[in-house]
């Protein structure tokens, strides 16, 4: 698959965000049945299906150099979006590593890595970036190793410590988040990060997810997909801009959700990173609208049956109470048997 | 899984030699300080070994092999079969014995082969400019590998105990060090025991404390078990651990330490009575499980619910 960008799109303001019919086919949709269930659903991050998110350990994709443009904007308007406690530079240089090295092999066309040692020649066609550096001296980076390379990559990323049995979320960076905020989270432990998502405790799903995180071992990365809904194609959905998006719910109607309400879906990915222990959590994030999404009829029928089912508490976490029957009225026509 | 070639074989005492292992082709994967590897040995054991190099430096793998006069042949084959140029299977890195990286000091402590993990441990920190200190005890001309890298290196954050002529003494150790202090301890169970019973007995929460049981699967008398889902039988011999004599068989059970500490090799079982040689079930887990790397039948054969 040959892989071009998009002319700049935007994520805020005029929302001019859209997928080409390629990005539609390509959409990873979270829903293997017509009823949802919170599971923790992890398997082997393992190549499959050429031309998928899944090929690659890292996706990039059409929106790669809007998504950078709407990153920095982020990180312009608040620099803490992006956050490295000092026990994490190694982690950090760990990531840079790891991404430099994926992206270089994955999209040569767009990305080259030359290395001699410790001396590293990086360039990023994509953006027009072209940096020699020394790995391991921040100084030899523009800013921060972390901040450096994931203003280059789509999604966003935390770096968990282990130690003491548990994961604590130190570094990251965190600019597209579906509800959630980084200072907020930053060095929480698993449990703590996790003690809002509803009626998955009870069930012992984090105590067994946890467990399964601890022991993930270098060259054995996993990965989940996990969704919420979204109004406009918003990925700075985070609690310092709720004041921003929150009133949004409020507009959705039987005629417009189609262009309104995006599915919204994560890529979750979790990686050992080999010098620092640490583990990387990514969450690429894909959004694609209602009206785009039910170009494909199978899938329209079963997010009407999904959205339909779905129990209230799950509804209320993520936030879609509030336009639930507007949504359904405007998805009951793509469900024959409704 | 890793395919490497041994490059070099020093003897660093009678009794303890250092392989070098390069990549057949590719590079090694990094690795973080206290990581080990199982070396997978002809006869189709693995045994597990620290990796001892600077973890920056990924073009080999160090590991040091002491000669066990009771072992179960790993140990024999490494010393007196492997030749300089022969290939080895391993298995990636994995780390049960990392740097707490929020410690304000760390507190090194080997006896022997023990000394392995912390070679890396004490690049690593000296690296990071960090408080720390490696104590090491040890048997002068027989388990003394790496003393003159040491004390080149390391300088006064060295400290000996020489068998024989300064005994390590755990309580002083221990004794008035900051609330941030780390230690961990590698060596046999008798070195173990002491640092954690003088830890709780000066008040450190068990956060503080970490070790390495650098000890593989101990011979036995032979047992049978039987598996419940195949109805298959399997006999463990006297030299074998269950968890070899399961692989042997085509089971594969999940494991990182093959000693009886990390966990992974769990397995619950029906019936049959177990001498449980783990340091990782609590006593209301042995009822139903039991961990196949160490642990071994002692009477009546056990029914695997596997
Ligand atoms: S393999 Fe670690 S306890 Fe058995």
């Amino acid at each position: 698959m040959t892989l071009t960008f998009k002319p700049l799109e935007t994520y805020r303001d005029d929302f001019s965000f859209a997928n080409s019919a390629e990005a539609i086919a390509r959409f990873p949709f979270p829903f293997p049945e017509d009823q949802y269930m919170y599971s923790v659903n992890l398997e082997p991050a393992t190549s499959r299906d050429p031309g998928s998110v899944f090929e690659h350990l890292f996706d990039v994709d059409e929106h790669y150099v809007s998504e950078m443009a709407e990153r920095a904007r982020v990180l312009e308007l608040d620099p803490q979006r992006c956050l490295v406690m000092p026990h994490m530079a190694q982690a950090a240089w760990d990531s840079l590593a790891l991404l430099m090295q994926s992206l270089a092999t994955d999209y040569p066309q767009y990305f080259r890595l030359a290395r001699d040692g410790d001396a590293w020649h990086w360039q990023n066609l994509a953006l027009g970036i072209d940096q020699r550096f020394t790995f391991g001296d921040p100084a030899t980076l523009p800013c921060e190793p972390l901040e450096y390379i994931t203003r280059q990559m789509q999604g966003d990323f935390a770096l968990l410590d282990q130690r003491d049995n548990d994961l604590f979320m130190d570094a990251g960076m965190v600019t597209c988040p579906a509800d959630w905020s980084l200072r907020f989270d930053a060095g929480m432990s698993f449990q703590q990060w996790h003690a809002p998502v509803p009626m998955a405790h009870r069930a012992g799903v984090f105590e067994r997810a946890l467990k399964y995180l601890l022991n993930i071992q270098v060259g054995q990365p996993v990965r989940r997909l996990n969704w919420t809904l979204t109004i406009n194609p918003r990925l700075d959905t985070s609690p310092e801009t709720y004041h921003q998006w929150g009133s949004d719910r409020g507009k959705v109607t039987a005629d417009n959700a189609g262009a309104l309400v995006h599915l919204r879906v994560e890529l979750q990915l979790m990686v050992r990173l080999p010098r620092s222990n640490a583990l990387m959590f990514s969450i690429r994030t894909y959004l694609i609208s209602l009206d785009e999404l039910v170009t494909n009829p199978a899938w329209a029928q079963r997010l009407y049956r999904v959205m339909r089912d779905l129990p209230e508490p799950i509804a209320d976490y993520k936030g879609i109470s509030r336009y639930r029957q507007p949504l359904l009225d405007w998805l009951r026509p793509f469900d024959p048997q409704a | 899984m890793i395919d490497v070639r041994v490059a070099a074989i020093h003897e660093l005492t009678p009794v303890i030699r250092e392989y070098r292992l390069q990549a057949i082709d590719g590079a090694l994967p990094g690795f973080s300080a206290g990581s080990h590897v199982q070396v997978h040995l002809p006869d189709g054991r693995r045994n597990a070994y620290s990796l001892l190099g600077d973890p920056a430096d990924n073009s080999e793998y160090r590991i040091a092999v002491r000669h066990q006069d009771n072992s179960r042949g790993g140990s024999r084959y490494l010393h007196q079969v492997l030749c300089s140029g022969d290939r080895l299977r391993i298995s990636a890195p994995a780390n049960l014995f990392p740097l707490y990286s929020k410690a304000r000091q760390h507190l090194l402590v080997a006896a022997g082969i023990g000394i392995t993990p912390f070679m890396a441990h004490s690049r690593e920190l000296l690296r990071r400019g960090e408080d720390f200190e490696l104590h090491y005890a040890y048997r002068s001309g027989s388990s003394d590998a790496y003393l003159g890298e040491l004390r080149q290196s390391l300088g006064p954050r060295l400290h000996e105990y020489p068998a024989g002529i300064r005994r390590l003494d755990a309580r002083a150790l221990l004794k008035d060090r900051p609330l941030g202090a780390h230690v961990y301890s590698c060596g046999p169970q008798s070195l173990l025991l002491a640092i954690a019973e003088q830890a709780a007995a000066q008040g450190w929460s068990p956060r503080r404390v970490h070790s390495e049981a650098f000890a593989a699967a101990e011979p036995g008398l032979p047992f049978s078990v039987e598996l419940q889902r195949s109805g298959r039988q399997l006999q463990v011999g006297a030299e074998q651990s269950l968890l070899e004599a399961l692989e042997a068989a085509g089971v594969e059970i999940p494991n990182l330490c093959r000693g009886g500490v990390c966990g992974q090799c769990q397995t619950p079982y029906l019936k049959g009575d177990v001498e449980h040689r783990d340091h990782f079930l609590a006593a209301n887990e042995r009822a139903t499980s039991l961990m196949p790397c160490v642990s071994r039948g002692c009477g009546s054969p056990i029914l695997l619910d596997i």
